[in-house]
């Protein structure tokens, strides 16, 4: 069972024809598909409205850049290059709609180039709120929500009412709760669950209906708790900064076999943005700019205005998944990531947490600097906290 | 042998002055006891800070001035070593490692420490990080000023009274508590008013770059007539002053048929006009001017000159509406455009001021301004038909800048732009293929 589901993650997360989104459109006719891309965007709406939504996240290291290097400097990080790659080799044409949320300035000005190149695609940058007041904060994003909203509606056909936007939002609470367990499983028991694994699930979901996956990531929950593993004498770690160009699979792995269970990460993020329900009462569109503005997440892409909250971040991390030390992996040229990381990174040393810090590219080939840096780092943690003891 | 005199314009000494005396006053301010709040260029609410009786210190400024006296490569080296990235904005690193270093500003002063930190997040994701870095520098109060991106390519009502209330709601009270002193919006008016007397004079400046000779460079000349307004002196009379005598300065040598006053003399020869997209190189400005100039080439517009304000396209600060007139200011600043915008405007420059060619300086470090600079090239020449020429440099990170690689592209592109012009004699012309442009770049 447990491997019947990785491989069909498996095979959706190597699939850069998008074959499955393929598939949805053509037993469902008459529907649309929308892309987005990192790191948040409320799918609820793009589902509510009839779409597909569909993650976009660029070809990793199976894709070949030919046309994509035309458009970015080499100074600039690889993913924009790897999507406009996709797209120009006619992989994205099913898109009626992309969104590219206010993660960077790369996918901010990627979502002027999208509108240059495909005019007859819908394309809108959704800004997100960057304010300390609560009220101020839901009523633009609210607003924003609302645009997002009316537009896709015209582009599909069909503006959803109330009932059905909270019809969606549940659906979207409950892949929420779901994602949650798998967390929690694996961080009670990353022997049983390996990072390798959930990260498959995890861009599972950014291709498949959302209901889809839901059965999907039950079922091997399932099978994790039938098929118990022996625990290794691994070191915990969180893993940070991947929150947008995501890793090389063969970079998650290369970090596990090297003697770390990675117990809390930032893959995929955008499916553990909202950390708590969305409200189904009162106006569900508010109700979304509200979960979105109460979030407990501290991420590099939004401010962080509370200084003391700042130098916590690692630390509360880090206790609240067991963790011994810290990972920072960042793509090379990240703004987000790498601008952060030395506050991060800092306030995670002032609590006594060992670090190593690495820089990857999804196209990265070569894993075995990782592995020994990994490898040494984990030993390190062992020594470090038998000499504690 | 004689060191050679290095001409420079009345408009020059005048603001080297003006700029000396606000550093002067800068160091002086904990024992005046005048309050102290540091912000960016674009989107910087100077008007509103000054009505406080604040004054106003600019991280970039200080960087690019840094970068301009050699200084920069030091203090990159002191962040890195501190553990930034060498894959980020050198403005940063610049400013973090001047922090470090004892935090001397570039005229030899030293800094105050901020009493706010006022984040106009305007246009540039950086800015959000680099005032989360700044305090936990000088552990003090921000406040988060939050200008939408203008991803539609225009100001949406609804993100107009989002800023608005922002203003009124977070930063007036914000500033109030530093400054401890009260909102005085009649002192806001007469700030505006100043603006946009100042404002007036410099549009009259810049577009003078359509005239033949151009008398301004609207790059490296005009990244010096830009400085007063886009730092400190909006909204004051030595700012009007400023732009007055500029005005003036400029009109007397249009009057007088000449051109720019640039590293060699007065450029009344001007064989290229361009326009030029992206901010300089500070590190290497006069070597990389000279560049230019050598092959008698003149820079009529650009778009660097626009992140502090893009005022040439009709927008004046308006005393009327105090707080919605700052937010029209902040949304239009240039980075804050989104790239269809940003390729109209090179276009309007091309078409406008008679420009030969446009050149993209692509900046390593800076994802605002380089992420789409390839696309921009391929628009502007297909919508223009004039060729663009593509080089890379950095901000202030003197590492990045390959004197001898630049020099061969440009004079490749001259060489390019010359040959079409034979050409178009006989009615021939060079192919403008993008990917042929980007080559020969």
């Amino acid at each position: 069972m447990r491997s019947a589901v990785v491989e069909w993650a498996r095979e959706l997360y190597e699939d850069l024809d998008f074959s499955a989104v393929h598939r949805w459109l053509n037993d469902n006719p008459g529907s649309k598909a929308a892309g987005y891309l990192p790191v948040y965007v409320p799918r609820e709406i793009l589902h509510a409205c009839g779409f597909l939504p569909v993650g976009i996240h660029g070809g990793g290291d199976r894709l070949e850049i030919i046309r994509g290097d035309a458009f970015y400097q080499s100074y600039i990080c690889h993913l924009p290059r790897s999507i406009i790659e996709l797209a120009q080799s006619g992989r994205l044409d099913m898109l009626s709609a992309v969104l590219f949320p206010s993660t960077c300035d790369v996918i901010r000005n990627l979502s002027g180039i999208w509108k240059l190149l495909y005019p007859d695609v819908y394309v809108r940058y959704i800004d997100v709120p960057q304010v300390s007041d609560p009220e101020t904060a839901t009523t633009f994003y609210e607003a924003e929500l609302r645009h997002v909203m009316r537009d896709l509606g015209e582009v599909s056909g069909h503006v959803p009412d109330d009932a059905e936007l909270f019809q969606s939002i549940a659906v979207y609470n409950e892949m929420r709760t779901v994602v949650r367990e798998l967390y929690a499983t694996r961080r009670e028991r990353p022997w049983d669950l390996p990072t390798e694994e959930l990260y498959l699930l995890l861009r599972a979901c950014e291709v498949v209906p959302v209901d889809e996956f839901i059965v999907q990531a039950r079922r091997y929950l399932a099978a994790v708790d039938s098929d118990r593993r022996r625990p290794r004498d691994n070191s915990r770690v969180v893993v940070a900064g991947a929150f947008c160009e995501q890793p090389p699979l063969g970079l998650i792995k290369s970090i596990e076999r090297a003697g770390c269970y990675v117990v809390d990460d930032d893959f995929v993020l955008g499916t553990r943005f909202l950390t708590a329900d969305v409200s189904l009462a009162g106006d569900p569109v508010h109700a979304l700019a509200d979960a979105f503005v109460q979030t407990e997440l501290r991420t590099s892409v939004l401010y962080e205005g509370d200084s003391l909250r700042k130098r916590r971040v690692m630390k509360e991390r880090a206790e609240a998944a067991g963790a011994e030390g810290v990972i920072f992996a960042a793509p090379s040229f990240c703004d987000p990531a790498l601008l952060d990381q030395p506050m991060l990174r800092k306030g995670a040393e002032a609590a006594g947490l060992p670090c190593i810090a690495f820089k990857y590219s999804e196209n990265t080939g070569q894993f075995q600097q990782f592995r020994e840096q990994a490898g040494t780092f984990a030993d390190s943690l062992k020594l470090w906290n038998a000499g504690a003891e | 042998m004689a060191q050679k005199e290095i001409l420079k314009d009345r408009s020059m000494i005048l603001q080297k002055e003006m700029i000396a005396r606000h550093f002067e006053r800068l160091e002086q301010a904990p024992a005046n006891h005048e309050p102290v709040v540091y912000t960016f260029v674009p989107g910087n609410l100077t008007e509103l800070i000054r009505s406080f009786g604040a004054l106003p210190v600019l991280p970039e400024i200080n960087a690019l001035q840094s970068g301009m006296r050699k200084l920069s490569g030091d203090y990159i080296a002191e962040a890195e070593r501190a553990g930034h990235s060498e894959d980020v904005c050198a403005y940063v690193k610049c400013d973090i490692g001047m922090v470090k270093s004892g935090n001397i500003g570039p005229s030899g002063t030293k800094l105050p420490k901020p009493d706010l930190l006022l984040l106009s997040y305007t246009g540039c994701y950086t800015f959000m990080k680099w005032f989360e870095l700044l305090r936990e520098e000088y552990d003090c109060p921000a406040v988060f000023f939050h200008v939408p991106y203008q991803g539609d390519g225009k100001l949406e009502p609804e993100h107009r009274e989002y800023m608005i209330r922002q203003l009124r709601e977070q930063v007036i009270p914000a500033l109030e508590k530093a400054t401890g002193r009260a909102y005085d919006e009649e002192k806001l008016r007469e700030n505006l008013r100043l603006s946009a007397l100042a404002e007036d004079d410099l549009v009259a400046v810049l577009q003078s770059g359509k005239l033949k000779p151009s008398p301004i460079d609207g790059y490296f000349g005009t990244v010096y007539y830009v400085g007063p307004i886009f730092s400190a002196f909006r909204g004051t009379e030595e700012g009007v002053e400023y732009y007055r005598a500029l005005r003036e300065e400029v009109y007397a040598r249009a009057a007088a048929g000449l051109g720019p006053i640039v590293p060699d003399g007065s450029l009344d020869d001007q064989r290229y006009r361009l326009v030029v997209e992206g901010p300089p190189s500070w590190t290497h400005f006069r070597d990389f001017w000279k560049m230019f100039t050598d092959e008698k080439a003149v820079v009529v517009a650009s778009t660097y000159t626009k992140v502090g304000g893009t005022y040439d396209f009709g927008f004046r600060h308006n005393p009327d509406d105090p707080l919605g007139t700052l937010a029209d200011y902040c949304s239009g600043c240039y980075t804050n455009l989104n790239l269809p915008s940003r390729i109209e405007m090179i276009s309007r420059y091309i078409r406008e001021y008679e420009a030969d060619g446009f050149v993209i300086n692509s900046i390593k470090s800076c994802n605002s301004f380089s992420a789409g600079q390839l696309m921009i090239l391929r628009e502007v020449e297909k919508r223009t038909g004039v060729p663009g020429a593509f080089i890379e440099s950095d901000l202030v990170d003197p590492r990045y800048f390959s004197q001898a690689n630049i020099k061969n592209r440009l004079e490749s592109y001259f060489q390019m732009i010359e040959s079409r012009r034979q050409g178009s004699g006989t009615g021939a012309t060079v192919a403008s293929d993008p990917l042929t442009s980007a080559a020969v770049a």
